[in-house]
C-alpha cells in the first residue's frame, strides 16, 4: 500500500522513492509536504538532525534525485573554508542550470559577491520558478567558519530575495548551533535512531543470493544480540554482518550442518563475534587481516592488534629514565622518602597508608614534576641495581661540569646540565611518552608529565627486571 | 489524478498522526463535494498553499502591521521629510529579533512609493534586501549614461524628476567597510560601474563616493536612503570608518542622506564611538511584541484567512469560516496560549501556522484543531532527549554514571577513568544483565558521546594529553536523562534503579 502521495510528483516516482527509504516513510512524507509544489516557497531553513548513520543524508539525496528538484549538495568537511563552500555551491548551480554549458570557474571570496553571483545563476528559465535545493551536510563544520556564514544561510532566502530552501543535516542539536547574536530560527526536523525491527529489516533487505532469506535474517539476529547493546550504528553493523557471514557459513559449507540448524550455527558463530568486538569493531586489525584469517581458518585473536605494537625499543637508561618520570608522576612528593631513601626515618605506617580513593592519581591522572625530583628518584633506582655504570654517568657529568665551572659562571654550568639531560628527556618527548608541561623558561626547571599507561610501562619495567607495582602507592 | 476516495487520514502513516478530531461540519461537506469537482478543489487547494507559503515563509510586505501604528507614522513621516523636503536623518529600529523591524520599513517604504507627491520622487534601486524592480534599475542605467557622459553624480535633480535612491546593506554580507563600499557605488550606480563589477581601491572608491557626495546639495540633488540591516556587525569594523562617514554627511550640508538602522541589541548606542555617537541624531524606534493574548488570536485569524481577492470565492468563505471557528477552539487556544508564553515573536507563530498549513491537502482541505496540535508538539519536542533516546545501551549505562559522579562530586569536572571506575562498581555489584566490556570498548562508546557533544572536554584536547585522563562535563542534567531513561526502549531493569538511586549504594 503506498504511503506517499503528493498531488505534485508523478505516483510512479513516489512509489520508487518509497521503495528505496525502508523505515523513513514518515520522515520523506513529511518533508514532501513541507516542500510543496515546485513552484511553491517553503521553508527559509530546515535543520535536520539525528544520529549517525540514521538515513540523514541518503534520504535527502534520494529523495531529491527521485524527484528530480534541482539542488546543490555540499558536504562542509570537504569544504572547509567559506571560500570553497561558496565557490563549490556555485559551481554545482551552473552545472544544474544548463547541463551543456561549459562551466567557468567562478571567483567568490565574500558572501556578498557570493549573493550577486547566486542571483545571476538561478536567473536561468529553468531554476526561476521552482525552488532550489541547498544541502549543506555536516553543517556542525559551519559554526568553525567565520561567524557570519551560518547566519547568512538561515537568512539566505531573504537576503537573495530567490525561491531558496537551505537544508542543514548534522549530528548535534540546534541549540549548540545557536549564535549568541540570534539568527533566523529554522524548523528543526528529527530523524529518529532506527529501532532494532528496523535495524533488523534494513540488514536483512539484501542477503547474498546464493541463501536463503530466512538463513540470512537468522544470521542478522544472532549479529544484534550480540552487537546491539554496544552499537546501534547501521554502518558498523553492516560491515560486521559482511566481515563475519562466511565463518557463518562455515558449518554448511563444510556439511556439519544444515540451513536449519539454527542452534549450531549460533554455537560456532557466537564466541566468533564476541572476538570480533574486541578485534575488528575497535580497528585493532583491519578488515582484510580479519577476512584472510577466516579464510586460513587461523584461531581469531591470534594476530596481534594495533595496540599490542605500542611498545617501542629504548635504550637502557631511556627506560629508567621512563620509569622514573612514571613513578614522579603517580606518586605524591611526600612518599618519595619511603620509597627512595634508603635509611628513611620511622614512618608511622598508619599515617602513610592513609588515602582516599579521590586522591588516587591512577584516577586524576599524571602530576606534573620538576626535573630535580626525576633525577633523584632516577638515580635512586638506577643505583639498586647497575651502580658502576650509573657512577660512570653520573662521574662522566660531574667531572665535565667541574671543568666547566672553571672555564665559565654557575649559569653556564646550570644551562649545561639542562642541555645534558634535555637531549635524553627530549628525545622521550619527541616519542610523546613524556610532555612538557607550561611552555615557559627552559632554564628555569621545565616541568614534565609522564603520558604512557600503567600496562605500557609494566611492560618496560619487565623487560629491565624492576618491579614497578612495588613501587606505586596507589598499589599499596 | 490520483485515486480520490482515500481517507482523509492516509495522507500520513497513521502511526505518525494521531486519530484526526473532526470538529468541524464543513470538512466532511467538502469530502462529498470533492467527488464533484476534484479538479477545481486542486487548484483552489494550491492557491491555499502558495498564499499562505508567501505570507509565512516569503515575508513579503502585504497585509497589516499589528501593534505598530505609531512607529510606522513615525518612520513614515520621517522618510517623508526626506523625500520631499530633503532633509538629512539618522534613526535606529530597535527590537527583539522576529519583532517585525524589516516589516515595518518595507511596509514604509511601499506606501511612501504609492503616494503621489514622494513617487514622483523616487526611483526604486532596491538592492539586497528584495528583488530589484527591473524597469526601474533600467531606467536608472539610462539615466547614468544619458545624463553627463562621464561623470554622473548622484541623483542629478535638473536632469529628470528627483529620484530617493536607496542602497540596502546587510552587515552579514558586508563584513567589512571595503565591500560596503563597494556594494555601495555599485548600488548608486555611479561611473566606475561596469555591469555590475565595480573597480578601483578603497581610498579610490572612498574618496569618489564622498566627492559625489559633497557635491550635491539639499535642493537639488536626489535624496538617499541608506538601510543598514545587522546594525551591530557594522559597528565592529574598524575605526567605525563608514557609519562615521554616513552619520557626518547625514550631519552636514551635503547630499541629503538618511541613514536607518536596524539591530536587535538595545545597547547599541554604547557600541558607537564618541565621534560616531555625537553624529547621529539619536532617533530611536522601538518595537516591541507588546500585544496581549486576545491580539494574539486575532493575529492568528488574519495571519491564516483568505484574501478576499481569492479567486474561489465559496471556497474561501468556508475557509475563512473554518479558521473563525478554530480561533474559538479550545484546544486550539491552548496550543496558542503555550506557545505564547514561550514566546511573542510572530515568527515562531508563522513556523507553526506553516507546519500546520502545509498538511492541508486535496482530501483534506480544511485545518483541523489537531492539526495544529500536531504541528504544536512537531515544535516543541527536546531535541537532547530525542538525541538520549537513540543511544546504545552502554552509552546510556555511561551516562548515569557521569550523572552520579555530578552529584557525588557536586558539579565537579570528570575524565574518563572516573567514569569508567563508576561503571565497573556497577558491573560488578548489580548488574546481572550485562556482561563485562572491555576498556577500549568502553571508551570508543565514551567517544561517540563526546562526539555527539553530549559530552564537552573543558579544554581543547591536544595531541600530548591522554585521552583518559582529559577533563570533561556533561551537558544534561539529570532531570532530563531521568526523563529520556522513562521512555528508553527496553532498558533493562537493573540500569534503571542504578539510575534512580544514586548516593545510597555507594
Amino acid at each position: 500500500m503506498p504511503n506517499l502521495e503528493h498531488p505534485a510528483y508523478p505516483a510512479a516516482d513516489l512509489l520508487r522513492l518509497e521503495s528505496l527509504v525502508p523505515c523513513r516513510e514518515s520522515q520523506v512524507s513529511m518533508l514532501l509536504s513541507i516542500f510543496g509544489e515546485r513552484q511553491q516557497f517553503s521553508f527559509p531553513c530546515i535543520f535536520i538532525y539525528g544520529h549517525t548513520s540514521s538515513g540523514k543524508t541518503y534520504v535527502m539525496q534520494t529523495l531529491l534525485t527521485t524527484l528530480q528538484l534541482p539542488h546543490v549538495f555540499v558536504n562542509c568537511v570537504e569544504c572547509f573554508t567559506s571560500r570553497l563552500l561558496l565557490e563549490e555551491i556555485l559551481i554545482q548551480l551552473q552545472s544544474c542550470s544548463s547541463g551543456t554549458e561549459q562551466t567557468s570557474p567562478v571567483r567568490c571570496d565574500t558572501l556578498n559577491d557570493f549573493v550577486r553571483l547566486f542571483k545571476q545563476a538561478v536567473a536561468s528559465q529553468e531554476l526561476q520558478d521552482q525552488t532550489l535545493y541547498i544541502v549543506l551536510d555536516r553543517a556542525e563544520q559551519l559554526r568553525e567558519m567565520e561567524a557570519n556564514i551560518l547566519p547568512a544561510f538561515l537568512r539566505l532566502q531573504e537576503l537573495t530575495d530567490r525561491n531558496v530552501t537551505v537544508v542543514l543535516l548534522s549530528e548535534i542539536v540546534w541549540e549548540l548551533f545557536r549564535p549568541n547574536m540570534g539568527c533566523f530560527e529554522p524548523f528543526t526536523m528529527y530523524f529518529p535512531d532506527y529501532s532494532i525491527g528496523h535495524l533488523q529489516k534494513i540488514l536483512s533487505q539484501n542477503h547474498p543470493p546464493e541463501y536463503s532469506a530466512d538463513f540470512y535474517a537468522a544470521y542478522i539476529n544472532i549479529l544484534l544480540g550480540v552487537f546491539y547493546m554496544v552499537c546501534r550504528d547501521l554502518k558498523e553493523l553492516r560491515h560486521l554482518a559482511a566481515l563475519n557471514f562466511a565463518k557463518y557459513c562455515e558449518p554448511v559449507v563444510r556439511g556439519e550442518a544444515n540451513e536449519r540448524d539454527t542452534r549450531k550455527l549460533w554455537k560456532n558463530i557466537e564466541p566468533h563475534l564476541k572476538k570480533a568486538m574486541q578485534t575488528v569493531y575497535l580497528r585493532e586489525i583491519s578488515s582484510s587481516q580479519w577476512e584472510r584469517l577466516q579464510h586460513v581458518g587461523g584461531e581469531a585473536g591470534q594476530l596481534k592488534g594495533l595496540s599490542a605494537h605500542t611498545h617501542v625499543e629504548l635504550p637502557y637508561y631511556s627506560k629508567f629514565l621512563l620509569i622514573a618520570a612514571y613513578l614522579a608522576s603517580y606518586n605524591p612528593v611526600r612518599t618519595d622518602k619511603r620509597f627512595f631513601l634508603k635509611h628513611h626515618g620511622k614512618i608511622r605506617k598508619t599515617n602513610f597508608m592513609k588515602k582516599h580513593e579521590k586522591t588516587s592519581n591512577h584516577l586524576l591522572g599524571p602530576k606534573p614534576f620538576p626535573l630535580d625530583r626525576l633525577l633523584a628518584i632516577l638515580y635512586s633506582i638506577v643505583d639498586n641495581r647497575v651502580a658502576p655504570t650509573a657512577n660512570i654517568f653520573s662521574q662522566v657529568s660531574v667531572y665535565l661540569l667541574f671543568n666547566l665551572f672553571l672555564v665559565s659562571g654557575i649559569h653556564q654550568v646550570l644551562n649545561v646540565i639542562c642541555k645534558l639531560i634535555n637531549a635524553k628527556i627530549t628525545s622521550l618527548v619527541t616519542l610523546q611518552l613524556l610532555s612538557v608541561v607550561g611552555q615557559n623558561d627552559q632554564l628555569d626547571g621545565p616541568r614534565y608529565k609522564c603520558t604512557v599507561s600503567l600496562d605500557f610501562i609494566r611492560a618496560i619495567a619487565r623487560t629491565v627486571n624492576f618491579d614497578i607495582i612495588k613501587y606505586l602507592y596507589d598499589f599499596l | 489524478m490520483r485515486p480520490t476516495t482515500r481517507p482523509s487520514s492516509a495522507r500520513a502513516p497513521a502511526s505518525l498522526r494521531e486519530p484526526r478530531i473532526q470538529p468541524m461540519k464543513p470538512s466532511a461537506v467538502s469530502k462529498r463535494k470533492l467527488k464533484e469537482s476534484s479538479a477545481e478543489s486542486a487548484e483552489s487547494i494550491s492557491q491555499v498553499q502558495k498564499i499562505l507559503r508567501e505570507r509565512f515563509c516569503h515575508h513579503c510586505a502585504a497585509g497589516k502591521l499589528f501593534g505598530m501604528e505609531q512607529q510606522y507614522r513615525h518612520l513614515l513621516e520621517l522618510l517623508k521629510r526626506t523625500t520631499v523636503h530633503g532633509e538629512s536623518n539618522s534613526a535606529l529600529i530597535i527590537g527583539p529579533r522576529g519583532s517585525g523591524k524589516t516589516t515595518l520599513l518595507n511596509h514604509v517604504l511601499k506606501d511612501l512609493r504609492e503616494m503621489k507627491q514622494v513617487r514622483e520622487n523616487l526611483l526604486e534601486v532596491h538592492l539586497n534586501g528584495k528583488a530589484p524592480v527591473q524597469s526601474d534599475v533600467q531606467k536608472g542605467k539610462k539615466l547614468c549614461k544619458a545624463g553627463k557622459g562621464g561623470k554622473f553624480l548622484v541623483g542629478e535633480k535638473d536632469n529628470c524628476q528627483l529620484f530617493m535612491r536607496n542602497p540596502f546593506l546587510s552587515g552579514l554580507l558586508q563584513t567589512n567597510d571595503k565591500v560596503a563600499l563597494k556594494e555601495i557605488t555599485r548600488q548608486l550606480q555611479l561611473e566606475n560601474v561596469v555591469g555590475d563589477k565595480v573597480f578601483g581601491s578603497f581610498a579610490e572608491n572612498l574618496a569618489f563616493l564622498l566627492e559625489a557626495l559633497r557635491k550635491g546639495d539639499r535642493t537639488s540633488s536626489c535624496p538617499i536612503l541608506f538601510v543598514l540591516d545587522e546594525f551591530d556587525l557594522f559597528v565592529h569594523h574598524k575605526n567605525q570608518t563608514l557609519l562615521y562617514n554616513l552619520f557626518d554627511i547625514s550631519q552636514s550640508a551635503q547630499t541629503p542622506v538618511t541613514v536607518i538602522g536596524l539591530t536587535c541589541r538595545q545597547d547599541i548606542l554604547e557600541l558607537l564611538e564618541k565621534r560616531v555617537k555625537s553624529r547621529f541624531s539619536h532617533r530611536q524606534i522601538y518595537l516591541m511584541n507588546s500585544f496581549d493574548f486576545k491580539q494574539y488570536i486575532k493575529i492568528f485569524k488574519k495571519q491564516l484567512s483568505l484574501p478576499d481577492e481569492f479567486p474561489d470565492e465559496s471556497f474561501a468563505q468556508k475557509w475563512n469560516n473554518n479558521v473563525q471557528h478554530l480561533s474559538e477552539d479550545k484546544t486550539v487556544q491552548d496550543v496558542l496560549q503555550k506557545l505564547f508564553h514561550h514566546t511573542k515573536d510572530l515568527r515562531s507563530l508563522h513556523l507553526l501556522l506553516m507546519l500546520a498549513g502545509s498538511a492541508v491537502t486535496v482530501h483534506h482541505p480544511l485545518l483541523t484543531a489537531a492539526d495544529l496540535q500536531e504541528a504544536s508538539r512537531q515544535h516543541s519536542t527536546d531535541c537532547k532527549a530525542n538525541i538520549v533516546h537513540g543511544l546504545s545501551v552502554l552509552e546510556i549505562c555511561l551516562i548515569i554514571a557521569m550523572k552520579h559522579l555530578n552529584e557525588v562530586y557536586d558539579g565537579e569536572p570528570f575524565n574518563f577513568q572516573m567514569v569508567y571506575n563508576e561503571f565497573q562498581k556497577f558491573i560488578q555489584r548489580k548488574a546481572h544483565s550485562m556482561y563485562n566490556f572491555e576498556k577500549p570498548v568502553v571508551m570508543k562508546a565514551f567517544e561517540h558521546l563526546l562526539q555527539l557533544e553530549l559530552v564537552q572536554p573543558l579544554e581543547r584536547p591536544s595531541v600530548r594529553a591522554q585521552r583518559e585522563y582529559l577533563l570533561m562535563k556533561l551537558l544534561l542534567d539529570s532531570s532530563q536523562i531521568m526523563e529520556a531513561l522513562q521512555v528508553y526502549p527496553n532498558c533493562p531493569t537493573d540500569v534503571k534503579q542504578w539510575a534512580a538511586s544514586s548516593l545510597s549504594w555507594l
